[in-house]
Parts: structure tokens; sequence; C-alpha cells
């Protein structure tokens, strides 16, 4: 693996080697001594062009509990003001001698961009309303930790649909490992063409969560909403709310989940995440695992099977 | 390529034996089974520990600890190899710290696998000892470490391949050297 741009790209081999490598990396994590020494000497820079706590501390931590040296550069205070383009600065953090790249841009296509430049890797950590990959593929690690399995389960995506990288990574992500996905949310804020890659589109809360197994909360993302896509957030509230009588028409096992942070009392009910079917604290600690391993197999090169 | 057996040196029976005869010296050296543990090296260092705990156990009547231990993340040669192997689950569900710890692997070569794994039990606590048990010591050692305990010690060529196979992971129970053949 050379560089993680999208989910849309990945095969499901490719997914699952980041999966159970990342099992492995979670058991680290439970430990009094939260360090191993694989990737000693290499140096991941963290650019962000858009804010960000909990990716971004979690991309730095799971660096550093490899061993990594790590440093961090927000656009605000760096040349990016001063009108570096994307490219130069990337050249730039590779010739201080970065090997690996996390890279958040609020341009859909940022990281692809990035990925020209020869000898280092791109870790697309979202670009724009495109994709953000290890946000799903952590999503995917705690379904499959939970469940057991992901292929036949049905998951439910809730919200802008439109304007969320997390729900296009996951879209790719899920069906290509065999769940069923349905997405939710007003007409204004479900993109066309969702039916083509085997999404089921519903308009109605309560039909869609009906016997699922998942039910994934969107944060509605304020800063994205430059037009008025739903009349005001009350009428949102009233129609597309997870509360706990939404909850009652999954199955009874079902699993709530939210990519964070949360706008508690607009799209999720406080009856509902902090319930003991949310899992959402379970995805932030399942990010640094998932991000360990696609750390450790970037900066291995390619990707190999088996070596005895 | 392919690879071609040049010779048998244990079969099913041996290997039992030898396991057998290395429980006993475990116990003796360590006067018993008080704080004792052992950690299988994945992968095949783990089915190997636990058939030695069962060993002991049938000799001493009492259960001791296993564990098993993922070195992938602490070879010296990651930056080496062009690509990163898989990682396995290090899974020690007992706290080393005091313990007489027994690391057991199926052979021991250049050493190397067992300086990783003692870098891997330091971190995880500060063991009273570590020993060494291995099914095969099959020499050119770079490091040096030395084994506490051994099943049988073949002297080979650096190009001979040492392969063992156990029941719980390949289906059969056998030591063979094996030899690569053709271009």
């Amino acid at each position: 693996m050379r560089h993680l741009l999208g989910l849309r790209e990945l095969a499901p081999e490719t997914i699952e080697l980041i999966l159970s490598t990342a099992g492995p990396m979670k058991e680290i994590l439970g430990r009094e001594i939260k360090k191993v020494p694989a990737l000693r000497g290499k140096t991941v820079a963290t650019l962000f062009y858009e804010p960000s706590t909990r990716t971004r501390m979690s991309f730095e931590l799971a660096a550093k509990y490899l061993s990594a040296d790590t440093v961090g550069m927000a656009a605000a205070t760096s040349s990016v003001t001063k009108g570096e383009s994307l490219l130069d600065t990337i050249r730039t953090v590779k010739a201080l001698g970065a090997d690996i790249v996390v890279l958040r841009h609020p341009s859909p296509g940022a990281a692809h961009l990035a990925a020209r430049v020869e000898g280092c890797s791109i870790v697309n950590a979202g670009d724009g309303t495109h994709e953000h990959p290890t946000q799903a593929l952590l999503d995917l690690f705690t379904i499959r930790e939970i469940k057991g399995r992901i292929a036949g389960l049905t998951v439910v995506i809730v919200g802008d649909i439109l304007h969320s990288r997390v729900a296009r990574s996951n879209i790719w992500g899920l069906t290509r490992l065999g769940a069923r996905v349905r997405v939710v949310g007003p007409a204004t804020l479900i993109p066309p063409g969702l039916e083509q890659v085997g999404v089921e589109v519903f308009h109605d809360l309560r039909e869609a969560v009906r016997g699922s197994d998942v039910i994934y909360v969107l944060r509605i993302q304020r800063e994205r909403q430059r037009q008025a896509f739903f009349p005001s957030l009350r009428e949102y509230t009233r129609l597309y709310a997870v509360t706990a009588e939404i909850l009652d028409l999954a199955k009874p096992d079902a699993i709530v989940m939210h990519p964070g942070p949360m706008n508690r009392g607009v799209e999720i009910w406080d009856e509902v995440c902090d319930s003991p079917r949310a899992v959402i604290t379970t995805q932030v600690t399942n990010g640094v695992a998932v991000r360990m391993a696609v750390l450790y197999l970037l900066a291995g090169g390619e990707v190999k099977r088996d070596h005895h | 390529m392919s690879l071609r057996v040049k010779a048998i040196i244990m079969d099913g029976e041996g290997m039992r034996r030898v396991l057998t005869r290395m429980a006993h010296e475990i116990v003796e050296r360590n006067k018993g089974t008080e704080q004792l543990a052992l950690v299988g090296v994945l992968r095949r260092g783990a089915p190997l520990a636990d058939r030695l705990a069962r060993k002991i156990q049938e000799i001493e009547g009492n259960k001791i600890a296993v564990g098993y231990l993922d070195i992938t993340l602490y070879r010296d040669d990651l930056t080496q190899l062009g690509y990163h192997p898989r990682v396995y689950r290090t899974e020690i569900n007992f706290p080393v710290t005091d313990k007489k710890i027994v690391l057991v692997d199926d052979v021991i070569f250049t050493g190397r696998t067992v300086r990783a794994a003692m870098d891997a039990i330091m971190d995880l606590g500060r063991p009273q000892s570590i020993q060494l048990a291995v099914l095969v010591d099959r020499g050119h050692r770079e490091l040096p470490i030395r084994a506490d305990y051994v099943g049988k010690n073949i002297p080979t060529s650096r190009k001979e391949i040492i392969a063992v196979y156990l029941q719980e992971v390949d289906g059969k129970d056998s030591v063979v050297i094996e030899e690569r053949v053709g271009a």
C-alpha cells in the first residue's frame, strides 16, 4: 500500500488486511506501556487545512504509539497563509524528511493531487465532501468487533448524505464487504445515483430504521450549509433526530454510531447517545488502532501476505 | 522454485518424547511451578507452549499461565524488508512482573527473534527471569543468545530450511530439513 486516498479504490482484501492488523494494534492500546518500536526513525507529518481535534490527535497518538516522530501543521499558522500551493507544501514537508503525510483539506481530490509528489505516502484524513477513509475503516472495525461480521448486516446512515465524506467512504466500504446499506434524510440532502451502487434510499426515518442492525447518525454540518437544504433545524430534528423511540424500531441488539462531534438534541438525543447501545467512545478508541494499522502498512510499502 | 525434503528429523512420536523431556527439565530447573509462566512466540511457538503447559500440569498437578507473543512490531529488519509482515495479536492475560517467563519457539537460528521477544516482554513488565525453550537449535547465531532447553540440536547450512510442522497449525507433527531446488 503506497497511499490511503479513499475506500472507493480499495480492494476488499486490502480492507480486510487493515482491519485484521488493527486487532493486534488495539491490544497495544490496553497495555500499561503503550509503545512498540515498529516505526522507529519514521516521520509522520499531519497537515490540517481544516479544523479538527479528534482525527488529528488520533493520528498523532497512533504514530507515537508506534514510535514514529510526528510534526504537525495547522494551515492558519503556516506559510499557506502566504500563498504557498498545496503541492509545494507537500514537497517542502517531504524535503523536511516526512515519510508519511496525513492530509486534511477542504477540497475534494486534494489527497489525490498530493499523491503526485514522489517519495512520501499520503493518508487522506478528509478531503472536502469526498472521502474520509480512516473514519470508515474504524467504523467497519467497530461493527465487526461488536457484531462479529459485516456481510449481511443492515446499516442505516441518517442525515446529510450529500455533504458527508464519512457517509461516502462508509458506503464504499460497507457495500464492498457485503452489508446492506440504507440512507435516509431530506431529499435535498441525498445525492442522486446512490441506487446504482446498491444503496436503498429512504425519506422516512421510521421506515428506514425498521429491522436494522446499525444506525449511523451523521452530524449536521452547519459549516457546510451555505444554502438552506432544509427549512429549519427544528424541522430537521422533528423528522430525523434519532430518539429512543426510533431506536426501538431497530433490532433489539442494534447499535448506534456517530463520527463526532455530536450535536446533542439536533441529530441525536441524549437518551440515545448516552445509552449502552451507543458505541461512540468505542469508535474513538478503535480509531487509534485502525490508524496505527494504516501507518504500519504504509510504512512497509507494498502489501504482502504471510511471510515465513 | 520448489522445496525438496532432504531429511526427516522428527516424527510425531519423537516430538512427543522431546517435549516430555523438556517439560521435566523446566520443572526441575525452576524447582516446581511457582511463578512459572510460558510464553509462546507466534505462530508456532504458541501451540508448543500449550503442549508444554499440559505436560507440566501432568507432572506437577497444577495449571500454569500461558501467553502468546507476536514480535513483528519489534523486528530489527522492518526498515529493510520492503514490505511489512502481518501482525498477530499478543495475548498475555497475566502480569509478567516477578514471573519466571519461559519463552517457547519452534526454531532458534540467528537469535534475532528471541532478542525481539525479550524486548517485547520487557515492555509488558519486569519478570524475575526469562528463559528460552526451543524445539530445534539449528546454529548460526548472530547475537549472544542461547537456549536453556533444547529439543534437538541440528547442525545445518544456511541454505537449508528447517521446517517445523505442528498439528494445530499444519495438521501434522514433524521436523524436516528442506532444500530449495530449481531457479
